[in-house]
């Protein structure tokens, strides 16, 4: 779908529903400021960049609570960093509810998985590199979405037509390596290319301390990998030199089987992460395994401590397109649970192999009713030149936002 | 006359004997009835909804405001399940805390955080920690079984010129924040007015007072407000129940993972 359809979209649905009902609007706006460590090392980038963002959400129940039509917007506006001005419709869908099983159809966000430090198993929802490094956002993915209730579990079934290509960082991004990757230049195994209809499967249960996920998806990767351009290829060699090197995506076709498990035993959280995918060069498998202790209301303080420890394997190893190939996550997580809703967390990932390291910290505290403070660093330490991250190495960063909710 | 004698005798045993099967109770056994007799009188009502308004205030009298909606259905033999919806803090709209309680082993508890569209298995150990920032704890807000502690009556006395009985009530769950509770149970609506919180080191903590209490069904008396003073800190929080709905028709799909993504 393209963005003048959006636009389309927004406006037709903004009318139809401000004529409706007030009251089920709510969203937030936020402005943040991001500060490099270290001046740009490449051209165009900057030290410096501030941005606003905007989402509107609001959500109408229709026939007596058995459908409803729901809807989040997203808009950012980025003036030093340009291709990170995007608007996107993270939903738009009609929801039908019975007793047994439940109809969705529209763009839509879903979330699988357990794990913390990376979500192997989450596939539906294409992520906005655009909106963070870390890959928590995603955009928003057409679909026909089926569920099914059994005392033996719950099966959705899901049809994804319309497929969501990956952006990649321009040249005046930071957090880039030095060579471009053209998005718009992307190549598709399927003749379809991105009308390609994926579909997906998923089986979930609870049973006692026990809730495990079952999943099988067919479709569209939504990870590229990265190829020359094979425009570049073709030409006399002399001519190569001179050009930047440039880099397209190439979306295969994939089976992925996807499996999570977590165990929640008194205070200790238990979590697993397997996914088994074919259909690339190679087949291989990944993994996230790890666990989270928490101490509640130390010394009746009400202040909570959580230790997480994961560690993040990838068979492909070195030639992995994820660049946690056996990797070890450590996290703190304190929470004072006062007023404020004071939260912070601070986390590591360390290679096993290499002495690659990132350290994350991420805080926030409400202000007053309707403001939120969140801040926001990442610090890259010890890269070795083979080691992806070492394009990062001049990235650390501190970032500043402030949200207002309503 | 002799015939009188044996009636008065008769009479004097039989007047003995009714003071004497009560005497023959123990405090305990006295404490563990009238807590079975208000786990009885408040069993049958199926279903209910309400909106809570929660105050919070700090030392300096600074107030913070968190309204929710919450669905409990009652489970008959073991803990109820309930859902929270978190309406206010506008920054934690959405997100929603469904928790199925049992008398003894940990209750099941879920989190869904709407901007990741995520649920999270949370653990259910943190008996003791303060609810929203406020000054209940989450053991203060869960359901009350009769198994979750051990009893000891105390005596009769009256609060705010209403008949209570005291008794002394010790958690048997595990990692509870109290030592012991004082409850003040109304001998007519059989639900407290009044509870009085001792720490693990056995010292005051909080008290909590319930007042404006309504009968619902023509049978289930539920409070409109509660006070919670919390004595070491100066904290309060006020948690107000507005629109008391009964007969939902609530059933268990309305409190498991669905529910927790669908219901708004």
């Amino acid at each position: 779908m393209r963005i003048h359809n959006y636009f389309v979209f927004i406006i037709l649905f903004s009318v139809i529903n401000f004529s409706v009902i007030a009251g089920e609007f709510s969203g937030n706006i936020s402005a943040e400021l991001k500060a490099f460590k270290n001046e740009a090392q490449l051209d165009e980038q900057e030290q410096f960049y501030g941005s606003l963002a905007f989402q509107p959400e609001f959500f109408h129940d229709f026939s007596d609570g058995d459908q409803r039509i729901t809807f989040t917007g997203f808009g950012r506006y980025s003036p030093a960093n340009e291709s990170r001005n995007h608007v996107d419709i993270r939903e738009l869908f009609w929801s039908y509810f019975s007793d047994d099983w439940e109809l969705r159809a529209g763009i839509r966000k879903v979330f699988w998985g357990v794990t913390e430090s990376q979500h192997l198993v989450d596939i539906i929802n294409q992520t906005d590199t655009l909106e963070g490094f870390d890959g928590e956002e995603k955009l928003g993915q057409p679909m026909l979405h089926l569920s099914w209730f059994q005392d033996w579990g719950t099966t959705e079934f899901f049809v994804l037509p319309g497929f969501r290509k990956r952006e990649f960082s321009s040249e005046d991004a930071r957090l880039r390596p030095p060579f471009l990757i053209e998005s718009s230049d992307a190549l598709y195994e399927s003749d379809a290319e991105e009308k390609h209809v994926d579909l997906a499967i998923r089986w979930t249960h609870v049973l006692g301390d026990w809730d495990v996920g079952f999943s099988h998806f067919y479709g569209t990767n939504r990870e590229p990998r990265l190829i020359l351009d094979p425009s570049l290829i073709n030409m006399p060699q002399t001519f190569i030199g001179t050009q930047p090197i440039k880099l397209v995506p190439y979306y295969d076709i994939i089976n992925q089987t996807g499996l999570d498990v977590q165990a929640t035993l008194d205070n200790w959280l238990w979590k697993a992460e397997a996914i088994y995918r074919s259909g690339m060069s190679e087949d291989f498998y990944a993994t996230t395994i790890g666990l989270e202790y928490s101490f509640f209301d130390i010394q009746s303080t009400g202040v909570d401590i959580g230790l997480v420890l994961e560690h993040l394997y990838d068979d492909r190893g070195t030639e992995s397109t994820n660049p946690f190939e056996n990797d070890i996550m450590t996290g703190f997580r304190l929470a004072l649970n006062d007023e404020q809703s004071t939260e912070a967390l601070f986390g590591v990932i360390q290679d096993i192999n290499g002495d690659a390291s990132i350290l994350s910290v991420e805080a926030s505290r409400r202000l007053g009713e309707q403001f939120k403070l969140i801040i926001e660093g990442l610090l890259f330490t010890e890269t070795n030149e083979n080691d992806f991250m070492h394009n990062f190495r001049s990235d650390d960063y501190i970032q500043i936002e402030l949200a207002y909710y309503f | 006359m002799k015939k009188q004698i044996t009636l008065l005798t008769t009479t004097a045993l039989l007047l003995l004997s009714l003071p004497f099967s009560s005497f023959a109770q123990t405090a305990e056994e006295r404490g563990l009835e009238i807590a079975k007799e208000i786990d009885r009188r408040d069993t049958g009502w199926g279903d209910q909804m309400t909106t809570t308004i929660m105050t919070l205030r700090n030392k300096q009298g600074d107030e913070s405001v968190r309204e929710n909606t919450m669905r409990t259905m009652e489970v008959e033999g073991d803990g109820d399940k309930s859902l929270i919806i978190f309406n206010t803090p506008t920054d934690v709209k959405g997100t929603k805390f469904l928790s199925h309680t049992h008398a003894l082993k940990n209750d099941d508890q879920w989190l869904y955080l709407p901007a990741l569209k995520r649920i999270k298995r949370v653990s259910s150990s943190n008996k003791s920690g303060p609810f929203m920032g406020s000054e209940f704890a989450y053991e203060d807000i869960s359901s009350q079984e009769v198994e979750k502690y051990t009893y000891k009556y105390l005596k009769d006395e009256s609060i705010d010129g209403r008949d209570s009985f005291l008794i002394e009530r010790i958690p048997a769950y595990k990692k509870s924040g109290y030592k012991r509770q004082l409850v003040w149970v109304d001998k007519e609506y059989y639900q407290p007015l009044k509870i009085e919180f001792y720490d693990r080191k056995n010292s005051h903590l909080k008290t909590l007072m319930y007042y404006d209490y309504k009968q619902y069904l023509g049978k289930f008396w539920r409070t409109n407000r509660m006070e919670m003073q919390n004595h070491q800190t100066g904290k309060s929080t006020t948690l107000a129940w507005k629109g008391y709905k009964f007969n939902n028709r609530f059933k268990s799909r309305d409190f498991d993972k669905r529910a927790l993504k669908k219901t708004r």
